[in-house]
C-alpha cells in the first residue's frame, strides 16, 4: 500500500512534464490571415532543424529552431510566399533543410534514382522470366539416370 | 563461376556504398556558403558599442569569424586552441558573440582571456541565421576578396588549426601573390 501512495505524487510530477513538453514548441504568433496562418503552419513542417536532426523546427524546442520560426513568421507575415521562405533557408543552410529537398543537379539522383532501379528491375525481370526454360538440353544420360532413380522409388 | 560473379559485384558495390555512409558524419552539413561571398553584417563591437563594424571593413584581409557564446561549454575547450592560433599571428580572429548577453560576453573573456581582434555583438541571433550558424562553436575563414573558403562546425583543435586551417592560409596567401 505504501508502494502504491508512494508513486501517486511522482506520476503527477511526471504527467505535468509530459503535458509540458508538447506545449513548448507552440509559440503564441498572430496572424491577420488566415492563409498565412495556414502557410506559416505548414512550413515549419517542411524545415528541417538542423540541431536535432530528425525534427522539423515547428517540433524542435532548440533555439534554433525558435529562431527560425521567429524568422519564418516574420517573413510570412511581411506578405512573402513560401519559394521566398523556402529560398531564404536554403541559402543559408543549404538544400538540406528542406524535408522535400528541390530538384537540382545534386538532387537529381535522389528524385529520379529509384525510378531509374525500378526500370532496371523491370528490365531484368521480363528477360528473366522470357528465358527459354530448355536451354540445358536432356541428354540421353539425363534421361538414363533419371529412369534409375524412379526404379528406385518404385522398389 | 559466371553466375556468382553479378551477385558478388554488387554485393561488393554494396559493401562500398555502406563503408561510406558510416564513415560520413551526418552531424556535419556542407555550408552553402563555401566559394561564395561571405554574408553581410553591420554589428556594433563587444567592447565599444559605439563602433559598429562591417563586413565590408574586412575586406582586403584574410581573416577568421569565430562564433561564441558565454552559455556554450565547448566555446571554453575551444578558446585556448583560438588564443594559441591567434598567437602565431597568422591572421585576424574576429569573434560573434552569438545570442549572448554582452556583459556575460565580457565576463568570459575577462576570465579567459581575449584573443579576438573584435568581438560582435549578435544578440539576436539574426546574424547567426544569415551565416548559417547551427551549432556554437563555429568557424568561418574569409580571404581578401570577401569568399568564405572554409567552415567549421563545433570547437577548432590543435589537429583542425595545422591540418586544415593553416595550410589553406598558406594556400591563399600564395594565390594573392
Amino acid at each position: 500500500m505504501w508502494i502504491r501512495r508512494g508513486l501517486l505524487p511522482v506520476t503527477m510530477v511526471l504527467l505535468f512534464f509530459v503535458s509540458f513538453s508538447s506545449q513548448a514548441a507552440i509559440d503564441a504568433y498572430q496572424f491577420d490571415d488566415q492563409e498565412k496562418e495556414a502557410l506559416y503552419k505548414k512550413l515549419i513542417k517542411e524545415l528541417r532543424c538542423t540541431v536535432c536532426q530528425n525534427q522539423d523546427i515547428g517540433d524542435s524546442n532548440a533555439e534554433l529552431a525558435k529562431d527560425l520560426r521567429r524568422k519564418t513568421y516574420e517573413m510570412i507575415s511581411r506578405g512573402e510566399d513560401e519559394e521566398f521562405v523556402l529560398d531564404y533557408m536554403s541559402q543559408r543552410y543549404g538544400d538540406f533543410v528542406l524535408y522535400r529537398p528541390r530538384l537540382n543537379t545534386n538532387t537529381l539522383m535522389l528524385w529520379i534514382g529509384p525510378f531509374i532501379i525500378l526500370v532496371i528491375a523491370l528490365f531484368l525481370l521480363i528477360r528473366f522470366i522470357r528465358r527459354p526454360a530448355d536451354e540445358v538440353p536432356f541428354t540421353e544420360t539425363d534421361k538414363a539416370q533419371a529412369e534409375k532413380l524412379l526404379e528406385r522409388e518404385e522398389k | 563461376m559466371k553466375r556468382y560473379l553479378i551477385p558478388l559485384a554488387v554485393f561488393i558495390v554494396l559493401v562500398v556504398f555502406l563503408a561510406i555512409g558510416l564513415k560520413l558524419d551526418p552531424k556535419h552539413i556542407p555550408s552553402p556558403f563555401i566559394g561564395k561571398q561571405a554574408p553581410q553584417f553591420d554589428l556594433p563591437v563587444l567592447h565599444n558599442p559605439q563602433q559598429r563594424i562591417t563586413t565590408a571593413d574586412l575586406k582586403g584581409q584574410v581573416w577568421l569569424l569565430n562564433v561564441w557564446a558565454s552559455w556554450c561549454v565547448s566555446c571554453r575547450a575551444e578558446h585556448e586552441v583560438v588564443k594559441r592560433f591567434v598567437a602565431m599571428g597568422v591572421a585576424p580572429v574576429y569573434g560573434l558573440n552569438y545570442k549572448d548577453k554582452p556583459e556575460d560576453g565580457k565576463a568570459w573573456l575577462a576570465a579567459l582571456g581575449n584573443p579576438y581582434k573584435s568581438s560582435l555583438i549578435d544578440i539576436s541571433g539574426d546574424t547567426g541565421i544569415d551565416w548559417g550558424v547551427y551549432g556554437v562553436p563555429e568557424t568561418f575563414v574569409i580571404d581578401k576578396q570577401g569568399i568564405v573558403r572554409y567552415k567549421q562546425v563545433g570547437p577548432l583543435t590543435d589537429t583542425i588549426v595545422d591540418e586544415k586551417i593553416i595550410p589553406l592560409l598558406r594556400e591563399i596567401n600564395t594565390e594573392a601573390g
